[in-house]
């Protein structure tokens, strides 16, 4: 099982370590920093790292890299999700997970790694158990710490703990009743030169804030839930109900959690919201290049494309770009080489006048024509729109007497949307 | 106020600061005291000369404070074990208090506290808490049994620890379930055959229903657990399936693995036209899919169990292919990944998308995965006959690119297109021919110059070409020297008048100037060739090549079946079993895919499929290990009548001894017969066909003398060789010579780069001889062999050279006896027979090991005179006397008697009691050990009844 955990910032410092088992010295890490070295870019770092002892997985979040230590066979898998979880918890502790927060909170930080794992095993890494077990700080509580002298971890066994519900303490009381659910749409693609999908899925989640008193059971149904065929759902949700009715039947964790993700393929036909038409071409001669990007609203459901930010990577030998936006601003940062250019709002109405960004860019003088083509990255938000079209009909709740407040929201958004050039 | 305050005081007067604050009166003072102290540690400050302070502070109401004394204490106890038994009292008392957490508390610390005096005292509030009416404190005790079993295993198994582990899987808490199923697979771990998971139909129901109620990381164990279970019939192995679909929605990716594991193998079980069969494929492919959406880490892992899954199983994936197309900002090893099994993937529906798709890639900004790219081009045309034409003018397109390493690679493949489809796409060598300048990394200057040579009728300038590549020749890598003379020989064989001067010139570098052996000896061979029979040159270096295979770098499949097994381990990400790199897994069991119902070679038995030996070097007959036990028992027992517990074993080494050899007879077929009587067999079907000539019940009888303690471990051995003797190849009753087992397996090709040895061993006229076949399994030529062996417990050495004179084309096979002498350096081996080889080509060294029958060993000249076999027959002390019988030979005793006669056993006398011939022999090894043997033979009777002593004269 999990031994021992390092966390190293990205310039190389180690600022924490937590054993589980036996002392493993920190020397363990130069294995890593050699990886490190060899991969470059921090985020090429092999996920896992054998040495002539033990094996190192880590992860890259936030800047800091989680290193653990195993000495046996154990799933990596088991020991990556568990990583990702607890720069979740430090994450929702601390507000931000952060080399300086963490050491700022450096006792917490202490107390969570050891109750989050036991001799290797998980034991407790739900956020609802671990607060009842160590309060997450706060300005409030320190001063009423200091004044009282009571301290923020919790004397009682959380109720959770042993339930079949681990994820919901007992006894929780809201005034107001709510249950707010966020359909959440990624749109990951790959579109070529000529603006033809190489390729296109949709990563969805719905996220839900849940205050409700005492132990409210609730049923999610879909419009059509034929859209979901393949899905991931919080521990929550009753499986079984949703084999055979394809409803979403669940008793909530408190606050925050994500109920579920779902994933639509290739297969399905994924509608692409925006067109992008570009020409990016180097000069044999003349150091230097030509760039002209146009963006158009395509299928978005009558809906207005806000956010709309379009990030090129360009190669080493562009120095700099002297382009002209006919709407937003671009900037090109010639250190890291990256042009942004951040459009804001399409308007679809105004389907003459589109968006456009042209001119030249300038390069190192002598150097070789550029042989890679940079990609296009496009960042873009669309409010009420799941771009799947997946809907709620309703939600229904059972098991309590009030009734909630109730609300959906809808959003799509870019993840790895590129263009090719 | 926040923490970072303790980090401020780092002045000298620090610790005695600390002390002050620790021994305050005020509560609060103390605990802003502890948390400095721990802030200290964290950071890896020393801070334990404060111990004795901390501790003090153990005695407390406030919890918090209490936990941060037990995370001062976890860290410290070792390096001051005296002063850690103060805080014992404190433990002990915690663990009776009211408060559950307290009490999980309590008995968790002084689990992590690896001081043994401290777990002396542990084990009375375990075994409580172990009991505790809070499941709360059950799980936590349940995790302490591991950490209790890590300290100090002996002291888990005399207190009965591992019995209530074992109870606790029918605890009525999931959360428990998971955790003793967790505990008891660590243990197990370290443990490989203590058989701690015992797993039967009503735990893995436990099992399953735990699985649906415990959290995700339970999940995580359980379902590796059942991975473990092999189901009785495909019946239950589809209700397990059934049980277990759910877990690939889940949210924990690890979960999901799992599980995929666990249907991955079961799946092997279900009949192929069941419907559930197919839905259960279909339902493997989104789980799948979604993993790859997941952080670049978890995709990586994902990315190198779908490359298994693939292999296994090609069409749960086949039209998800897209999902694998590389994003320009996926880490480095990600992209590598997904190049891989896009490969695999492609087919001839959907090889235009991957074509662009790579030459998409080929323009990256990367050079590895540019590369690799290029390389995946190459893959594609050979894998997908169709699309060659499309892959070479894509490839073609890149040359024209000019970007160096992009032409370079694209040289590569291209030369392995041309051996797959010869005479097809050489119209491209004029292209190639341009950019030989450009060329300056050494495997594609080697394609290069084998392209050349390969066409040299077709390319007017080949001697031109050849010739400016030769004016560097002494800095060329070996690679490209060895390639040029080939060439330039194709060359000389095809176009003899206008390259006499060239040849002469590449053959005398190669000889004269070069230090390089390889080298040397090849340009040695050509020269001769050429100047003895330029017609026999020309039919051995212009001979046709075998057509390269499909795809080079599949995974051997029980390879694979064992790696399936494995899904979501870290062997899985290695691609390697277990059992090569994990350390601490002494012995790890080599898992098997559970065979399908209804097909030829019946289920094994769940026994079976758990019981491989450790470390199986290729050639080891399994159960001879495990059976290793019993035997020395039996030899050590005071009186040397069978034991009946041993029977069954012994009866089916006799069949086992005799099965090849008796099939060959006219009219006599024992096999069915045979397979029968086996309950315990461990032998599979398989096995027992061919040379089971270490059959252990042989070496059970054998006696081992107390003077030798040695000789011990030689039963198992001795009773193989016996064994091949008995396997009676030729006719009846003729005197046959030594027994040869057939040849197996040594060393798999994946193993050794390409060359794959089998082989087995003889002994003719007097000669020991090792019968070796080399075959090359990788696409290029191998030279310069050589072997060596290790010291061995019989001082076995190569007499001789390993004679393979020519190198080994592709695909070619190479039978070579190599004589052995018995006069090398003598180490004793376990097993005894064990004979450890390494053998070199030009690629590289490799290493396996083998097991030689003993009666390899046995000399000529051993038989013994009459008077001096009765004299040691009586002095030889009861002990060393063991007995058995081999079952159905339809032999007569003289008959017996001629065909060990040919394997140097010996028959000094024969008598005749009661219908039953007694047979007395002798035997001797090189090393001078004589082993005397009573046979009875009854007549009308198949058994035969063996005693056999056993003694050594120097």
């Amino acid at each position: 099982m999990i031994h021992s955990l390092f966390l190293i910032n990205n310039v190389g410092d180690l600022f924490l370590e937590k054993h589980w088992k036996s002392v493993i010295s920190r020397s363990v890490c130069d294995y890593f920093f050699e990886a490190r070295e060899k991969a470059g870019e921090p985020d090429n770092v092999p996920p896992v790292i054998r040495t002539p002892h033990h094996y190192l997985i880590n992860i890259y979040r936030d800047k800091i890299f989680f290193v653990s230590v195993i000495q046996t066979e154990v799933p990596p898998l088991f020991v990556i999700e568990f990583l990702h979880r607890v720069a979740e918890t430090f994450q929702d502790y601390f507000g931000e997970c952060s080399e300086t927060t963490i050491k700022e909170n450096m006792v917490i930080v202490y107390e969570l790694l050891e109750e989050m794992l036991d001799n290797g095993f998980p034991l407790a890494t739900e956020s609802n158990i671990l607060k009842e077990l160590i309060r997450p700080p706060n300005i409030l509580r320190t001063m009423v710490n200091t004044i009282t002298g009571s301290s923020n971890v919790g004397e009682t066994l959380p109720t959770g703990q042993l339930s079949t519900i681990p994820w919901r303490r007992a006894g929780v009381k809201y005034t107001n009743n709510e249950a707010y659910f966020d359909v959440v749409e990624e749109i990951d693609a790959i579109l070529d030169k000529s603006g033809t999908t190489v390729f296109a899925e949709i990563q969805g989640v719905i996220d839900a804030c849940v205050k409700l008193s005492g132990m409210p059971d609730l049923t999610l149904s879909f419009m059509n839930p034929r859209l979901l065929d393949d899905v991931s759902f919080h521990p929550c949700v009753r499986y079984k109900r949703w084999e055979s009715e394809r409803v979403i039947s669940f008793i909530p964790p408190d606050g925050n959690f994500q109920l579920m993700s779902y994933h639509i393929s290739a297969q399905n036909l994924v509608a692409i919201p925006v067109y992008v038409k570009q020409n990016i071409s180097f000069f044999e001669s003349g150091s230097s290049g030509r760039l002209d990007i146009t963006v158009s609203p395509k299928q978005t459901m009558g809906k207005v494309v806000e956010c709309v930010v379009v990030t090129i990577h360009m190669p080493k030998v562009v120095l700099s770009a002297s382009l002209n936006a006919t709407q937003g601003t671009y900037k090109y940062d010639p250190l890291t080489k990256i042009l942004v250019w951040d459009i804001g709002k399409l308007n679809p109405q105004n389907t003459q006048k589109q968006p456009n960004l042209k001119g030249s860019l300038s390069l190192q003088s002598g150097a070789p024509k550029p042989e890679e083509n940079p990609s296009l990255n496009i960042d873009l938000k669309i409010q009420q729109l799941a771009i799947s079209g997946l809907k709620v009909n309703r939600l229904d709740m059972y098991g309590e007497k009030y009734k909630p407040f109730k609300g959906v929201k809808y959003v799509t958004k870019a993840g790895k949307f590129q263009v090719r050039t | 106020m926040t923490d970072s305050k303790y980090f401020t005081t780092t002045k000298k007067g620090e610790i005695f600061e600390l002390k002050a604050e620790l021994n305050s009166d005020k509560k609060e003072k103390k605990k802003e005291a502890v948390k400095k102290v721990i802030a200290s540690m964290t950071v890896g400050k020393d801070v334990s000369a404060l111990f004795p302070d901390v501790v003090n502070c153990m005695q407390t109401d406030n919890l918090e404070l209490k936990k941060l004394v037990y995370l001062y204490l976890m860290n410290y106890a070792k390096s001051q074990p005296d002063m850690a038994i103060m805080a014992v009292n404190t433990f002990v008392k915690d663990c009776e208090d009211p408060n559950p957490l307290i009490r999980a508390l309590a008995v968790r610390t002084m689990g992590c506290i690896r001081v043994d005096k401290i777990t002396e005292y542990l084990c009375e509030p375990l075994r409580k808490c172990l009991k505790d009416e809070d499941p709360y404190v059950r799980k936590t005790a349940a995790v302490c049994v591991a950490k209790l079993h890590d300290i100090n295993a002996q002291l888990v198994e005399d207190q009965g620890f591992l019995d209530t582990l074992k109870d606790l899987i029918s605890d009525s808490n999931p959360m428990v379930v998971a955790n003793a199923v967790a505990a008891l697979s660590e243990i197990a771990e370290s443990h490989p055959n203590s058989n701690l998971l015992d797993l039967n139909p009503q735990t893995i129901n436990k099992l399953l229903t735990a699985l649906n109620e415990c959290t995700e990381w339970g999940q995580i164990f359980i379902l590796d657990c059942l991975a473990n279970y092999t189901p009785r019939d495909d019946r239950e192995s589809q209700s397990i399936c059934e049980r277990v679909t759910p877990r690939l929605s889940h949210a924990n990716s690890a979960v999901v693995l799992s599980a995929v594991k666990v249907l991955m193998k079961f799946m092997e079980m279900l009949p192929k036209d069941l419907d559930y069969y197919g839905t259960l494929l279909k339902k493997l492919a989104p789980p799948l899919v979604t993993l790859l959406s997941a952080e670049p880490e978890l995709q990586y892992v994902a990315l190198r169990n779908i490359n298994l899954i693939v292999q296994k199983r090609p069409e749960i994936l086949k039209h998800e292919m897209k999902v694998f197309f590389v994003k320009y900002n996926d880490p480095i090893y990600v992209k590598l990944e997904k190049l891989d099994i896009m490969i695999r993937l492609a087919s001839q529906a959907n090889i235009a998308q991957v074509l662009a798709e790579l030459k998409e890639y080929a323009t990256e900004v990367d050079v590895d995965f540019v590369r690799k790219a290029v390389r995946a081009i190459g893959r594609c045309a050979i894998k997908v006959e169709q699309s060659a034409e499309r892959c070479v003018s894509t490839l073609l397109d890149l040359i024209q690119t000019k970007v160096n390493y992009v032409v370079q690679e694209a040289i590569v493949v291209i030369k392995d297109i041309f051996r797959k489809y010869p005479n097809k796409y050489e119209s491209v060598i004029a292209t190639l021919c341009e950019n030989l300048d450009s060329l300056d990394e050494p495997e594609a200057r080697a394609a290069m110059i084998w392209i050349v040579g390969e066409y040299a009728e077709r390319i007017d300038n080949a001697d031109e070409l050849l010739e400016s590549f030769l004016e560097g020749f002494h800095d060329e890598s070996t690679q490209v020297q060895l390639q040029l003379l080939t060439a330039i020989v194709k060359l000389f064989l095809k176009k003899p008048t206008e390259t006499q001067e060239l040849v002469q010139q590449v053959l005398s570098l190669a000889t004269q100037d070069s230090d390089n052996p390889d080298l040397r000896d090849r340009g040695y061979i050509y020269w001769r060739l050429l100047s003895t029979d330029p017609v026999a040159a020309k039919e051995v270096v212009l001979a046709e090549k075998p057509l390269i295979s499909e795809e080079t770098d599949l995974i051997e499949p029980t390879l694979l079946d064992e790696l399936i097994c494995h899904i979501g381990t870290l062997a899985s990400v290695y691609h390697k079993p277990p059992s090569a790199f994990v350390e601490g897994s002494r012995g790890v069991q080599h898992k098997r895919l559970p065979a399908r119902a209804g097909s030829g070679e019946s289920a094994e038995s769940p026994e079976v499929g758990q019981s491989g030996t450790s470390e199986a070097p290729p050639a080891v007959i399994p159960s001879q290990g495990d059976l290793l036990g019993d035997l020395l028992n039996l030899d050590l027992a005071p009186a040397t009548t069978t034991v009946p517990s041993v029977q069954p074993s012994m009866q089916m080494g006799a069949m086992d001894l005799l099965g090849g050899g008796l099939d060959s007879l006219p009219g006599v077929s024992h096999r069915t017969e045979m397979q029968s009587p086996q309950p315990s067999s461990d032998y599979s079907e398989r096995e027992l066909g061919g040379d089971i000539g270490g059959s252990p019940s042989m070496g059970a009888a054998l006696g081992a003398p107390a003077a030798m303690p040695a000789a011990l471990s030689n039963a198992p051995a001795v009773g193989g060789g016996l064994g091949d003797l008995f396997d009676l190849g030729g006719g009846v009753g003729m005197p046959t010579g030594f027994y040869v087992a057939p040849k197996t397996l040594f060393l798999p090709a994946m193993k050794a780069k390409g060359l794959e040895i089998s082989g087995t061993f003889a002994r003719r006229g007097g000669i020991i001889q090792m019968d070796l076949s080399l075959t090359n399994k990788a696409m290029s030529v191998m030279t310069d062999f050589a072997i060596q062996f290790n010291r061995n417990s019989f001082g076995l050495a190569p007499a001789g050279p390993l004679q393979v004179l020519t190198p080994l084309t592709p695909n070619q096979t190479i039978d070579v006896s190599l004589p052995l002498g018995t006069t090398g350096p003598v180490m004793k081996m376990e097993p005894l027979n064990n004979l450890q080889v390494a053998v070199k080509n030009n690629i590289d060294v490799f290493y396996f090991s083998c097991q030689y029958p003993l009666s390899l060993l046995f000399v000529e000249d051993g038989k013994m005179e009459r008077q001096v076999f009765l004299a040691t027959w009586k002095d030889i002390p009861n002990d060393n006397e063991a007995q058995f019988q081999i079952k159905d030979v339809h032999l007569n005793s003289d008959a017996a008697s001629n065909k060990l006669q040919g394997s140097n056993i010996f028959t000094i006398a024969k008598r005749t009691v009661d219908a039953q011939d007694m047979l007395y022999q002798s035997i001797k090894l090189t090393n001078g050990i004589w082993v005397l043997a009573e046979m009875r033979v009854q007549t009308g009777n198949p058994n035969y009844t063996v005693n056999r002593n056993k003694e050594s004269c120097q």
